[in-house]
């Protein structure tokens, strides 16, 4: 247990780095920039923003005329505090209000639709190895490397097109209806499903390839190994063997690669919800780079950053639990 | 020991000619590089108002026109040159990178490994296209900063499987040789280790590619390229500001996406044809296949099929 709790601690201790690293870039890449970031804000908003918006900007950035360093601790200290600056587009909204309900919807759409092509994935990613010659090996890997091989977010605009548009079979987008009360009650949530199924749908059919693929492969090779070859030996039934015996070892890195998949689907969720004109992160997004509006955008990237660390850190403790290996 | 390494070299060179996937992956990819070069000396001018915005598809205008009233067919052509010009220079420059940390950090070990690894795993965990997205929006436009974009945020994958490789290559034996030969270790990275990658590397190059052009057209379609270029991601860009899903004009994104789709697939393909040629358990597989009922003998492959480690 000691040994197991000094691995947690390791982990949270590098997730801490990497926060420290992103909050840095954060920091320094509009200082980098060629140019006075002051001066590049100030001449592209000339005229458009109110002095008490652009001293609320200056704020923002901490341009003042404190030494870099001085600057550095500021902005650290604000960041700790909570407080991610204004936005310019809807000035004199925080930035932190703006996003902690798009964060919402946008964890509902990646989330749901990550457990699902997560779990359906390796489920298909088993049986294919497990079948290698049958019919579904010859014809699922190729059809969904091609599905895989386009963009995600253009897959969802054809999905858009055809089943929102041609077929009205699902609505055209926003998270849930005009006629509903947000809450919790069953209209409410019906809607906000049925609003959040092609959007997610169109992610699982991107997704799901790269799971399936990667299970496949790691069962292949956990098939060769002896001890499966010693199950079958014993007469145990295929089933057994198949998920007890070798799903169950070659499911770990599929596990690992969970946490690092967070980031990509993030990422890809991001554009679809901007087909689907969804209210989460990735609108917000859109909006923020269509208006340049910089604090929101610097927030956008440290909240979506903060939350794939703090999920790694939740999937090494679901592997503490699932592999015995890491626990000794 | 360069008469083995020539051997085994013609011996992919020709696995990946017999391929039928890498071929047509192959085959498809330098048609696009062609179109790309020769295209737009063809095609009508991309940037004219040619017609009535949004038409569909007709004899004048093959695949319609755009909201602007611009030829589709043409901004497809034209868009492919940068497009794949920014996708493969960022996946030189990825795989360049990646060999040079993940190289050093996998060979030399310890504190370098340490600091270069945390390095690594910090750029992997960060997620992507919110990185991309400032870093873009800050930077003025254009198919430098996207490239530079892509690099920065794409280059710890490779590093890592490339530190990996480097770190079983170090224990071989033939490493502890040149090591005792007094060679020195920028030598033995280089021209001992870096040729016996090489299928590891170009397909490095190849997911690299994809992943470049796939987040360049994400990108551009944020409206976070340069507008005023044709390219496959902004001529997207246009298609969803022109309304081209409320109007019903498919015609206006429906091509630019199948190149792209065309393009990674190909790609894919080719990376397929590559594992299939140099990766010892599928050739061992094929081999036996092919080999163990008619007991014939095999030059020089060990069949491998389970995993000894």
């Amino acid at each position: 247990m000691n040994h197991s709790l000094n691995y947690l601690l390791r982990r949270l201790g590098f997730y801490f780095i990497a926060a420290w690293a992103a909050l840095t870039l954060n920091f320094f890449i509009p200082r980098l920039m060629p140019g006075d970031p002051a001066a590049i804000i100030f001449a592209r908003f000339r005229g458009k923003l109110k002095p008490e918006a652009m001293n609320a900007l200056r704020e923002t950035f901490g341009l003042t005329d404190e030494p870099l360093l001085g600057q550095y601790w500021s902005y650290l200290k604000s960041i700790l505090q909570g407080d991610l600056g204004i936005s310019i587009a809807y000035f004199p909204e925080p930035v932190t209000s703006i996003i902690s309900s798009a964060l919402l919807w946008t964890i509902f759409l990646a989330g749901f639709s990550l457990i699902i092509s997560f779990s359906l994935g390796t489920l298909l990613g088993t049986i294919i190895a497990w079948n290698r010659s049958g019919k579904l090996d010859s014809f699922l890997p190729p059809a969904l490397a091609f599905i895989g091989a386009f963009p995600y977010f253009w897959l969802a605009m054809v999905a858009l097109y055809i089943f929102g548009f041609e077929l009205s079979w699902f609505p055209l987008g926003h998270a849930y209806g005009n006629d509903v009360t947000p809450g919790f009650n069953i209209p409410f949530i019906l809607s906000a499903l049925y609003h959040a199924a092609l959007p997610a749908l169109t992610m699982i059919l991107v997704s799901l390839g790269g799971w399936m693929l990667s299970m496949r492969n790691i069962m292949i090779t956990t098939l060769g190994t002896d001890y499966i070859a010693f199950a079958h030996a014993k007469g145990l039934s295929s089933r057994l063997i198949m998920l007890r015996y070798a799903a169950r070892n070659a499911i770990l890195p599929n596990f690992t690669g969970f946490g690092m998949a967070l980031g990509f689907v993030l990422s890809g969720a991001l554009l679809t919800e901007i087909i689907f004109s969804y209210p989460g992160q990735g609108y917000l997004l859109l909006q923020a780079v269509r208006a340049q509006d910089f604090p929101l955008m610097q927030g956008l990237f440290m909240t979506i950053t903060f939350a794939v660390l703090a999920a790694n850190w939740i999937v090494d403790i679901l592997i503490l639990f699932f592999d015995p290996r890491t626990r000794k | 020991m360069s008469y083995i390494h020539n051997s085994i070299l013609s011996r992919w060179i020709t696995g990946i000619i017999q391929n039928r996937k890498a071929v047509t992956g192959v085959v498809i990819i330098l048609l696009f590089i062609f179109i790309g070069i020769f295209g737009p000396f063809i095609t009508q001018d991309p940037t004219a108002f040619l017609s009535t915005p949004l038409s569909p598809p007709s004899w004048e205008h093959w695949l319609g026109t755009n909201g602007q009233g611009q030829d589709v067919l043409a901004q497809t052509i034209s868009g492919a040159r940068q497009t794949l010009l920014v996708g493969f220079t960022t996946g030189i420059m990825v795989v360049l990178i990646g060999a040079l940390i993940g190289g050093i950090s996998g060979y030399y070990g310890g504190r370098i490994d340490d600091l270069l690894s945390l390095l690594i795993n910090v750029f992997l965990v960060m997620p992507g296209l919110p990185l991309m997205v400032i870093l873009a929006s800050w930077l003025p436009p254009g198919p430098g900063t996207l490239t530079g974009v892509l690099v920065l945020t794409g280059w710890a994958w490779n590093a890592r499987v490339i530190r990996s490789q480097m770190m079983t290559f170090r224990s071989r034996d033939f490493v502890s040789a040149a090591i005792v030969s007094g060679e020195r270790n920028i030598r033995i990275i280089v021209i001992e280790i870096m040729p016996r990658m090489l299928s590891l590397l170009a397909s490095s190059f190849i997911g690299a590619s994809i992943y470049a052009i796939g987040a360049q057209v994400g990108l551009e379609f944020l409206g976070l390229g340069d507008v005023s270029t044709i390219t496959w991601g902004t001529n997207l860009y246009w298609a969803s500001n022109d309304m081209a899903l409320l109007t019903g004009s498919w015609w206006t994104f429906v091509p630019t996406g199948l190149s792209i789709a065309i393009v990674s697939f190909a790609l894919t393909l080719i990376n397929f044809g590559i594992d299939e040629v140099t990766n010892p358990r599928l050739i061992s597989e094929r081999v036996w296949r092919e080999n163990i009922p008619t007991n014939k003998a095999i030059n020089g492959i060990t069949p491998v099929v389970k995993d000894h480690e």
